[in-house]
């Protein structure tokens, strides 16, 4: 039995983002959705931390800052990427300090599509991350 | 043949005691979230989360905090042993406390400013209960006579009957052994962030798990200081003991999602005046009649 796959412990990180997709990731949690169905739990700690979830895109200050998370994470890990700002850019791509999605700071196994993603999307995109944890 | 008995028997207790504790914790999961109207997760999810955690990379910051994570899960285990065994309870109440101490050094050892504020707390919380034990101890060789877990399974009468206002400060303080809120300053083992998640902010995949069947063997032997107050020669009293057990488990479970996190000051003051007034009344009362 795979027991990586049933306790996914998640870490939400906040790029530059409009906090649509925050809310939305929060909205997983309440009891409409409820993720700890599936064992999840919204972890604070990179070190405890088996998916990263990043919404909002990345700029020339956040970059260090979540590659420093992604590396604290311990193995097997798993990186999602939530909402179209997190995926390209989105809205922000032409700004000036902009890099880019997750994609510009580490490697991202899932992209969630949506402006703001739905929580049902935000789940979906974790249940299939788990399958990238080995 | 009867050191094998006491082999098969500390055996059973290594078995037992952990799937006992991961099933209290599933449904301590479980109710807490159909308080907050939640589904909760299955009531399996603390063994998931232990099997998985073993699985995991381990990083450590420093090597010492392995062995002192390790230490203080082999105390906590010997504590439940012995416990178990019937054997005195004052060594039962050393051994925990030993454990207890390791687990603060494992914090202070890694380095981190959360860990520091979680050990630092939890040598608070350490203040705030361990009078209560001792007291325990005393009023319950008070009553039985004897420090021996086992001897309570002797009397004719539960020692509640004599001791009703240390088993009420007591309860008080479980809820800081538990790990529950209000009291859960040093370690939660909600899915909290930053802080409250203290001692354990640097430890990863084996110590984590390791902390958490320590937890379990906490937890069941917070509960087993209760049964001792119920248990007496009668066997119908064993059962309801239990019964007992499980009830001061769910009310330790309503206090948990009913309050806010206190701050540490008033966790010390509101615990030591509640022992102070049970445990000094009820200690007064044993020496007067
Ligand atoms: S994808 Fe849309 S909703 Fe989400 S953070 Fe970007 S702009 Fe906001």
């Amino acid at each position: 039995m795979k027991f990586n796959k049933k306790s996914p412990w998640i870490l939400h990180y906040d790029g530059s983002s409009c906090n649509g997709c925050d809310i939305e990731v929060l909205a997983c949690l309440t009891p409409l959705f409820d993720v700890e169905r599936f064992g999840a739990i919204n972890t604070g700690n990179p070190k405890h931390a088996d998916i990263l979830l990043i919404t909002g895109s990345i700029n020339e200050q956040n970059v260090s800052v979540v590659q420093q998370l992604y590396e604290q994470m311990p193995h097997p890990k798993a990186v999602v990427a939530v909402g179209a700002c997190a995926c390209t850019g989105g809205i922000f791509k032409e700004c000036y300090n902009v890099l880019g999605g997750a994609q510009a700071a580490i490697p991202v196994d899932i992209f969630v599509a949506g402006c703001a993603a739905r929580p049902e999307a935000i789940i979906d995109g974790v249940v299939k991350a788990l399958d990238k944890l080995k | 043949m009867t050191w094998v008995l006491s082999v098969l028997q500390v055996l059973g207790i290594l078995i037992f005691v952990p799937i006992i504790g991961g099933l209290l914790t599933g449904v301590d999961r479980i109710i807490s979230a159909r308080m907050q109207s939640r589904k909760g997760p299955p009531l399996l999810q603390p063994f998931y989360d232990v099997f998985k955690l073993l699985k995991k990379e381990a990083t450590t910051v420093n090597h010492a905090t392995g062995y002192f994570v390790t230490g203080s899960v082999l105390f906590n285990i010997l504590t439940v042993v012995l416990f178990c065994m019937g054997v005195d309870l004052l060594l039962c109440i050393f051994a925990f406390t030993l454990g207890c101490v390791l687990f603060v050094l494992a914090g202070y050892s890694s380095h981190s400013p959360y860990s520091f504020v979680g050990s630092e707390r939890e040598l608070i919380q350490i203040m705030c209960y361990e009078p209560m034990i001792l007291i325990m101890a005393f009023g319950y060789y008070r009553v039985v006579e004897s420090f021996n877990v086992g001897d309570a399974f002797t009397q004719n009468a539960p020692a509640i009957v004599k001791l009703p206002l240390i088993f009420l400060g007591l309860v008080y303080v479980l809820t800081i052994k538990l790990r529950k809120s209000p009291f859960d300053l040093s370690m939660s083992h909600h899915g909290h962030q930053e802080i409250v998640k203290g001692i354990t902010t640097e430890l990863t995949g084996t110590s984590l798990a390791l902390l958490e069947i320590s937890h379990w063997f906490e937890t069941v032997f917070a509960l087993g200081l209760v049964y001792l107050f119920f248990v007496y020669s009668a066997p119908f009293s064993w059962a309801v003991a239990a019964a007992i057990c499980l009830v001061v488990f769910f009310l330790e479970i309503i206090i948990d999602n009913g309050f806010a996190r206190v701050k540490w000051k008033f966790a010390l003051t509101s615990s030591w005046i509640v022992i102070i007034v049970t445990g000094g009344a009820n200690l007064m009362y044993l020496s007067l009649f």
